[in-house]
């Protein structure tokens, strides 16, 4: 009965969904307030629809209810709670029934506080917001039906992929369709402009926020699925290249581009046709990822169901969102009002340059995920693309990025003074040589790419500390009037630096992982010592202990630094019969600083077991960097101008301090 | 007119992108031709990964029903049916591997920790042999019936799903 009311309501939800897609649009073009007022009812209805949906298959799981087809592919009655909750996501029609509340999520946002939105904007928006619902809704009904039923119910389900069955991973897929799906209100504010024939620095003020969101729940995202690699697949690697980890990296990137390119539409009324094709590019590649993890047209670790029935319907909807608003786009875009001038070395010169690196990356990436399915569709070939071609080609991109980005937001809009510029960041030449210097002289193996790295991560740490002590003018006026100055500096500023500082932290934590990982990989006996890094470590043994839906084998290990103690580590290798699989839980005893990491493998003989020790410096750095962008990202969410709403659409006001900006 | 061309490329860009993915659909990465069903498994012979656990070569084969998986400890969907293959061999299934295109270190290890499910492994370091097999990328398993005749072929990594329909079902039809 559940199942069905569930059913039912996404049912109910397609046609609300219609509705909203229709009438607001028709509205708009007839400038008929009643018509587009609609836009906010439906999109609000659409998410109460959706909302009953997903807490009916939620119920079925948490009630283990076994004559629901979806919930015997992927539960277990003696799953712990948690899992039967999160397993709700764990698999393909759950997800997409995610991926679509989410959307009706974003759509009632927009509805709810786009009260500012002058209507007929609005209007459009919700109605493409409302057209992309319809896909995907007619997406779940015909080809992925969460609801339906199985006659006669088993006794019990198949249980979730234990691989899944893991915190970090229980939690990754929400963040990550919280990035992808927020995408689309950039997308719909874009398609909406286009119609509309307007993109002015308000509309940028508008898309600004939503961008911010979805960027910064996506990189949360992003930072959890790479955690969950770190620890559960066993051997200490946190970014492998996989087609499906490239999916969520490219609308990443086309997001963080995207940001960018809104700033100068924002703050100097120019880049407007080109933010507006990022919007459609950067939801299309969510829409990609999509079709490519859904399709099971590349094989990868994360693939689920293969079915190409789904593929081909993902594709079309592919085509005819993102072909649709390209086409609109070739035929409005060249009538957009181009804005102002600038010299090429400029803020906006910086912010170009850090757009083409981004929009090179993400082909780059793009290429290197595409490649081998292109080369088997022109000569039946198969390779697999790995790391060193992405290692080749994303590095030497990245890195003019990170050193302009120490730069850029110390220049001046319209016209700057690189030499005067580079004068103010005297201190962080300094710091950033002589920390590469230390590094090289230090550095025990790979002292050049050593130094390099850490040389790379403090220039854009040092760009960000003199540019806030430059705009609070520390040291220049008395401390107490600086700290006055500094606390009165916007937020948006505040959250590119914390943003800025986090992926210093991030490239401190890829170096320290690349470069100084200790390994030690023996055959131990129980009593055995083990020294790594500096620590002892004792082999206590091995003992069997049953978990809720495992079996595992938990072995023992006594940490001691010089004699004194220091930790236990109790990695463990679980068997979960109920699906025949076998995983690694690693033990990881972190400083902060770095990660001891235990892995147990099988036995080996009476009493021996394989043991790996790694000794990670730095790796906690990635994904604290990764926590501190996410931060920033939300700091820069709760600006004034953001918060406070954008200023009606004739008024340009100035901005309230000559260089503000993020 | 020239700069509405511009305009144009975003989408004749994407067009071209949907096209590749239409034409990638309809080749199911699953299901590949091989030129190697029920025939002889070719001619190669592998020395040993392990000094416990012998190489294989085409004798080897022949006199029982078994899979041969061939693996890289580089590859990620590798780990991912790794289990799937232990379990295969706790149940008694024989399964022989070749190494493909691998460093011993790193292979040792991955075996040395996750488990070894292999009867024999072979190392194919410049992967010759794989090539001799038809192998196109990594994981894929054969299935070899008694005359050491390849009988299946599975791209990709093993699921419990494959497992149970098609690789048990065809090695108890085998090994009556």
């Amino acid at each position: 009965m559940i199942a069905e009311i569930g059913h039912y309501a996404l049912v109910l939800a397609l046609l609300v969904g219609c509705a909203q897609a229709l009438l607001p649009m028709i509205g708009a073009a007839r400038d008929e307030a009643g018509l587009m007022a609609v836009g906010d009812t439906a999109a609000i209805g659409q998410f109460a629809l959706v909302a009953v949906s997903f807490a009916a298959l939620t119920w079925a799981y948490v009630t283990s209810d076994f004559s629901v087809a979806n919930v015997v592919a992927n539960s277990h009655s003696a799953k712990p709670m948690l899992y039967k909750v999160t397993g709700v996501w764990g698999n393909h029609e759950g997800s997409m029934l995610l991926w679509v509340l989410i959307l009706a999520f974003f759509g009632a946002l927009v509805a709810a506080f786009g009260r500012n939105l002058p209507p007929s904007l609005k209007a459009r928006v919700l109605s493409v917001q409302g057209m992309i619902g319809i896909g995907f809704l007619l997406f779940i009904l015909f080809t992925s039906n969460p609801f339906e039923r199985v006659f006669p119910p088993p006794l019990d389900g198949n249980d979730l992929n234990p691989l899944l069955q893991d915190p970090g991973l229980a939690f990754h897929p929400p963040f990550l369709y919280l990035g992808y799906v927020g995408f689309s209100v950039a997308f719909s504010f874009a398609v909406a402009a286009l119609i509309e024939g307007r993109v002015d620095p308000a509309w940028a003020r508008w898309v600004r926020p939503w961008t911010l969101a979805a960027w910064t729940a996506l990189t949360l995202g992003i930072a959890m699925g790479s955690w969950w690699a770190y620890y559960e697949l066993g051997w200490g690697g946190w970014w492998f290249w996989d087609p499906v980890e490239n999916a969520s990296f490219l609308p990443w990137l086309a997001g963080t581009a995207l940001l960018h390119s809104a700033i100068v539409v924002e703050k100097r009324d120019a880049l407007k046709s080109w933010t507006v094709l990022l919007a459609i590019l950067t939801f299309g590649l969510s829409l990609m990822g999509t079709f490519l993890v859904r399709s099971g047209i590349l094989t990868s670790v994360h693939a689920f169901a293969v079915d190409p029935e789904r593929g081909t319907f993902v594709l079309v909807l592919l085509a005819i969102a993102v072909g649709g608003s390209l086409l609109l786009y070739a035929l409005r875009a060249p009538s957009l009002q181009q804005g102002g001038l600038f010299q090429p070395v400029s803020r906006e010169g910086a912010l170009v340059l850090n757009n083409l690196l981004l929009a090179t990356a993400t082909a780059t990436v793009l290429l290197g995920t595409l490649y081998p399915l292109l080369l088997d569709a022109m000569t039946g070939e198969r390779v697999s693309v790995g790391p060193p071609f992405f290692n080749a080609t994303f590095i030497p991109l990245m890195t003019p990025l990170v050193l302009l980005m120490a730069i850029g937001p110390m220049m001046a809009w319209k016209r700057a003074d690189l030499a005067g510029v580079l004068g103010r960041l005297w201190l962080g030449i300094g710091v950033t040589v002589a920390a590469a210097l230390g590094t090289f002289f230090f550095a025990t193996k790979a002292p050049v790419l050593s130094a390099f790295g850490i040389g790379l991560g403090a220039w854009l740490m040092m760009g960000v500390l003199v540019d806030w002590a430059e705009r609070a003018r520390l040291f220049r006026v008395p401390l107490g009037d600086a700290l006055r100055r500094a606390r009165g500096l916007p937020r948006a500023a505040y959250g590119m630096w914390i943003a800025h500082a986090g992926l210093a932290i991030v490239i401190f934590g890829m170096t320290g992982d690349i470069l100084w990982k200790q390994e030690v990989v023996v055959a131990a006996r129980p009593g055995q010592q083990i020294a790594i890094a500096g620590y002892d470590i004792r082999f206590e043994g091995v003992v069997q202990v049953d978990g809720k839906n495992y079996q595992a084998e938990r072995a023992h290990f006594l940490v001691r630094r010089n004699g004194d103690y220091v930790a236990d580590l109790y990695p463990e290798r679980r068997f979960y019969p109920v699906q025949r699989m076998t995983t690694t839980e690693a033990a990881i005893r972190s400083t902060g600083l770095a990660d001891l990491y235990a892995v147990i493998g099988e036995a080996t003989g009476e009493g021996v077991h394989t043991v790996r020790l790694y000794h990670n410096p730095l790796v906690p750095w990635l994904w604290f960097g990764a926590l501190v962008m996410t931060a920033g990202g939300l700091v820069s969410l709760f600006d004034r101008r953001l918060r406070v709403g954008a200023p009606m659409r004739k008024a340009r006001q100035p901005d309230a301090l000559p260089a503000a900006a993020e | 007119m020239t700069r509405r061309l511009v305009y144009l490329l975003p989408l004749v860009l994407f067009l071209g992108v949907v096209a590749y993915f239409a034409v990638g659909l309809t080749r199911d990465p699953q299901k590949l031709p091989s030129t190697m069903i029920d025939r002889p498994a070719p001619e190669f012979a592998l020395p040993p990964l392990l000094d416990s656990v012998p190489g294989l070569a085409t004798a080897d084969l022949k006199g029982q029903v078994a899979l041969v998986n061939v693996f890289a400890s580089w590859c990620a969907p590798c780990r991912v049916e790794h289990p799937i293959l232990t379990g295969l061999a706790r149940d008694g299934v024989t399964i022989f591997g070749i190494n493909q295109k691998d460093k011993p270190e790193p292979a040792k290890r991955f075996l040395a920790n996750l488990g070894n499910p292999y009867t024999r492994v072979g190392v194919d370091a410049d992967g010759r042999a794989s090539i001799d097999w038809g192998v196109y990328g990594v994981p894929e398993t054969y299935v070899i019936d008694r005359e050491g005749h390849v009988r299946y072929r599975h791209v990709g990594a093993l699921t419990a799903r494959d497992v149970s329909e098609k690789i048990r079902p065809m090695l108890r039809e085998l090994s009556r």
